[in-house]
């Protein structure tokens, strides 16, 4: 059941959006790579997830809509950046992998992946969550209907149970 | 040296249908000075964000000029936004970098550029080709020339004198600069 990856793609098209920002994230990559496919959408890599904040800022004054696709770390590098998209008003859809929980095996995902949810809650962003593939589209639709009918932030948590948690060959340290 | 109001001042005359991005700091006020429109945004905050907000403008509005006036500590924040403008490479897109080689606004702490850092030899070398450093009169003349309708992306490091300007304090009110600037710029009402 991978098909809910083309269930975001789906929802993205459906509310309009011409600019795809992101800081990839392996659980972003098929979503990235039809970004990059479709030629009504502007597929724009970033060096940093604050970058997108304030791209997307500039898409909407320029009258266009987008989204953002960040790992759990990226949140943290968002932070200042959002007090933009707060202060005034602007929607924003932030789509977040969750790293750090589900059969994590990196300890360094730890810190943001345990703090990903209060960050955006102290930064004034509703945020959703999808543990469960048959959620995923409507609460994509749902976040964009929030965010661009009441100029707010919002993100969607996409958990680590959903994604499939990154295995490796090397069998785990003791 | 220049003089930042100066420089800004004749930039933003006869601007046409240029919209505009200004940087936190003394920048925003440059832009107020100038003559306060509804088509300049202004950034009381987000530092880092004045190249990455006017790419986003110059990517959803690619028939208009986007001009981004920001300061060197604004800049210097962003660095990697030269990289990502470099990559997108809007042609409606110039930046022009007002580099006191301080932090004006916080005091006037030197930044990197003042020990050596390049901001216009940082902006090439993140894709940005068409990047130049503006130290005269003369400079300043061509610069204004290709900032307002040079093919993009294009960076003028503007270097000008550290002293502070009289006070210019544009409006504050963020959800106000936004609908002002879609109705200016879109022709949208927003609700
Ligand atoms: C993230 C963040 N760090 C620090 C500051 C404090 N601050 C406000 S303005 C400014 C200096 C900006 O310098 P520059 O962009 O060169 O502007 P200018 O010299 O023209 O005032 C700083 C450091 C801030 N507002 N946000
Ligand atoms: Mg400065």
């Amino acid at each position: 059941m991978d098909n809910w990856r083309d269930g975001i793609f789906e929802a993205i098209k459906a509310a309009g959006v011409t600019q795809v920002a992101y800081v990839p994230d392996a659980g972003h990559s098929r979503l990235i790579e039809r970004s990059i496919e479709d030629n009504d959408l502007r597929a724009v890599s970033l060096t940093t997830e604050e970058e997108g904040v304030a791209l997307l800022a500039g898409a909407w004054l320029g009258g266009a809509k987008g989204v953002l696709l960040l790992q759990s770390s990226g949140v943290g590098n968002c932070v200042n950046m959002l007090s933009l998209a707060r202060t005034c008003a602007f929607p924003l859809v932030m789509l977040v992998t969750m790293r750090g929980e589900w059969g994590e095996f990196n300890s360094w995902q730890k810190p943001m992946g345990a703090t990903t949810r209060a960050h955006l809650e102290l930064c004034g962003a509703t945020c959703y969550r999808c543990d469960r593939p048959e959620d995923v589209r409507e609460t994509v639709e749902s976040a964009f209907r929030f965010a661009y009918f009441t100029n707010s932030i919002a993100a969607v948590l996409l958990g680590q149970r959903l994604i499939g948690a990154k295995v490796f060959e090397e069998p785990a340290p003791c | 040296m220049l003089n930042r109001r100066e420089a800004i001042s004749r930039l933003l005359a006869d601007r046409g249908d240029m919209l505009v991005v200004a940087g936190l700091g003394q920048s925003c006020f440059d832009c107020f000075a100038a003559g306060d429109d509804p088509r300049n945004f202004y950034l009381w905050g987000a530092m880092g964000g004045a190249v990455p907000a006017g790419l986003g403008i110059a990517l959803a509005q690619p028939e208009r000029r986007v001009l981004v006036v920001t300061g060197d500590g604004d800049a210097l924040m962003s660095a990697g936004a030269f990289a990502t403008v470099g990559a997108e490479a809007p042609e409606n897109l110039a930046i022009c970098i007002l580099d006191n080689e301080r932090y004006g606004e916080t005091g006037g702490q030197v930044t990197h550029t003042a020990r050596g850092a390049d901001l216009a030899a940082m902006a090439a070398a993140g894709g940005v080709g068409k990047a130049r450093t503006v130290r005269t009169e003369a400079e300043l003349a061509d610069a204004i020339g290709a900032l307002r309708s040079g093919a993009g992306p294009l960076v003028a490091v503007v270097k000008v004198a550290p002293e502070s300007e009289p006070g210019a304090l544009p409006p504050q009110d963020g959800p106000h600069l936004k609908r002002r600037f879609r109705t200016a710029a879109l022709g949208v009402e927003d609700k």
